[in-house]
């Protein structure tokens, strides 16, 4: 293995900052510590560490201000401090989305028991999941395929993606909310 | 959405007036369509059922739900409504533990199956379960709803830049033999000129010979340094120079030195 040698170059604690912090802002999309360092800072020589360590910088200096450094599910992102969405949600009046019922049922299996196939989904909720509900969560990118479950007829498996982690604002899936309690012992109890 | 009004035909079951409607369920017929398109289906509607007497689910009484339930579904038929089938099934299902709570319990089938209704509730308590979950998830913050994403314009002078992807070596041996395979295609089978002439080395030989009367040994001929070319022009000088008769071998013996003069 012999591989082009570019990230020899030296940079300054301020000048990774600056990069770093204009790079998250202009991205469009969450970046990743891997991200930063194989583009804008590829011609230098920082390791993972000195990147983390360079957003923690970022998140400190803009804690006191109307934005925030966020990690999400893909990476980093600047968002608004979120006491300021009753002011800022006037801006988006018409561009605010809601989802049907169907859909955030389907979504919730889908994020809690992944991987998880359209069968399964409608056992539990008891009726057909339409075919129209699957696209849509398909379209907008937050689950996926993820490969077929070895049954008869070989369904496919659903899973979550990064895209829907960061719609969430979610670092991972483990920061969802923890599933409603069932209490089992009940019904026991009730068929003795 | 549901009215509560007084004693009105609602409609006939079986050719009989429906008379006993369950109270909180009259639904006006142009609300009846929004009103299926609200649940999610028949475990949404029992939930629902379950709800409205403030019953617990595991206090779940078949027979009550049962009823209103099937009332429900005998409503939605009669305003010639299409149903989904998995309302029908539910509605099988109920009928069907209603049936068996009817009949004395055999001890030794009991054993054998399980009760439809430990799966009912099981069924009830995990739609529930994730119904929970899905309000949740309408309330966690999301985008351009609650969350919105700070951004910066970059200038447009900014010329996107290409990567280079850093080619690993495998990759350019791989490439390599690509272009040699390719390369192969046009080779040439290039003749060129001898370096060593065959005419020259044929003089040559004459001249050596010349020189002595006495016999040469064929070996002494070929000079080993000049490598594979040389000998091979030596020795086709050599039968040149026999084909024209200007000179002649001999060899005493078998396998026996060869000697070579001139022909006198």
């Amino acid at each position: 293995m012999s591989s082009l040698k570019l990230s020899d170059k030296k940079i300054s604690d301020e000048q990774l900052v600056e990069i770093v912090e204009a790079a998250i802002f202009v991205a469009g999309k969450p970046l990743s510590r891997m991200i930063l360092k194989e583009t804008v800072l590829n011609e230098f020589n920082v390791s993972l560490k000195r990147i983390k360590e360079c957003l923690e910088t970022i998140e400190v200096h803009y804690s006191t201000r109307g934005i925030q450094l966020v990690k999400v599910g893909s990476g980093y992102r600047f968002q608004a401090s979120k006491n300021l969405s009753p002011w800022l949600s006037k801006l988006f009046q018409d561009k605010t989305p809601k989802y049907s019922r169907a859909l955030l049922e389907t979504l919730s299996l889908i994020a809690y028991r992944q991987p998880i196939t359209r069968g399964e989904i409608e056992q539990v909720r008891g009726v057909a999941v339409s075919s129209h509900i699957i696209k849509t969560l398909l379209e907008r990118g937050w689950v996926k395929g993820v490969g077929h479950k070895e049954v008869p007829g070989r369904p496919a498996l659903y899973a979550t993606t990064a895209d829907f982690l960061d719609y969430f604002s979610l670092e991972g899936l483990e920061n969802l909310p923890s599933l409603p309690e069932q209490q089992e012992s009940k019904i026991n109890q009730m068929l003795s | 959405m549901i009215l509560e009004t007084d004693e009105l035909p609602l409609a006939f079951l079986n050719g009989k007036p429906l008379v006993e409607k369950p109270a909180d369920l009259y639904i006006p017929p142009d609300a009846l369509e929004v009103i299926l398109e609200t649940f999610e289906g028949p475990l949404d509607l029992l939930l629902y059922l379950i709800k409205k007497h403030k019953l617990d689910i595991l206090e779940l009484s078949v027979h009550t739900i049962t009823k209103q339930y099937v009332a429900y579904i005998e409503l939605m038929k009669n305003l010639k409504l299409e149903l989904a089938a998995e309302y029908l099934v539910m509605a099988a299902l109920l009928t069907q533990i209603k049936s068996r709570l009817l009949l004395p319990v055999h001890k030794e089938l009991e054993e054998e199956d399980v009760d439809p209704r430990v799966e009912l509730i099981k069924r009830l308590k995990e739609y529930e379960q994730f119904k929970t979950a899905a309000e949740n998830l309408d309330e966690i913050p999301r985008l351009d709803r609650d969350i919105f994403v700070a951004k910066a314009l970059i200038s447009e002078k900014v010329i996107p830049e290409a990567l280079l992807p850093i080619v690993d070596m495998k990759d350019v041996l791989l490439a390599l033999g690509d272009i040699m395979a390719r390369a192969k295609n046009y080779t040439h089978h290039h003749i060129s000129a001898e370096t060593l002439s065959t005419r020259e080395r044929m003089s040559h030989i004459l001249q050596q010979l010349s020189e002595t009367t006495e016999f040469i040994e064929f070996s002494s001929l070929f000079k080993i340094n000049e490598g594979r070319s040389g000998v091979v022009v030596t020795f086709i000088a050599i039968l040149e120079l026999i084909k024209e008769r200007l000179i002649e071998c001999i060899q005493s013996e078998i396998k026996a030195e060869i000697h070579v003069q001139l022909v006198r």
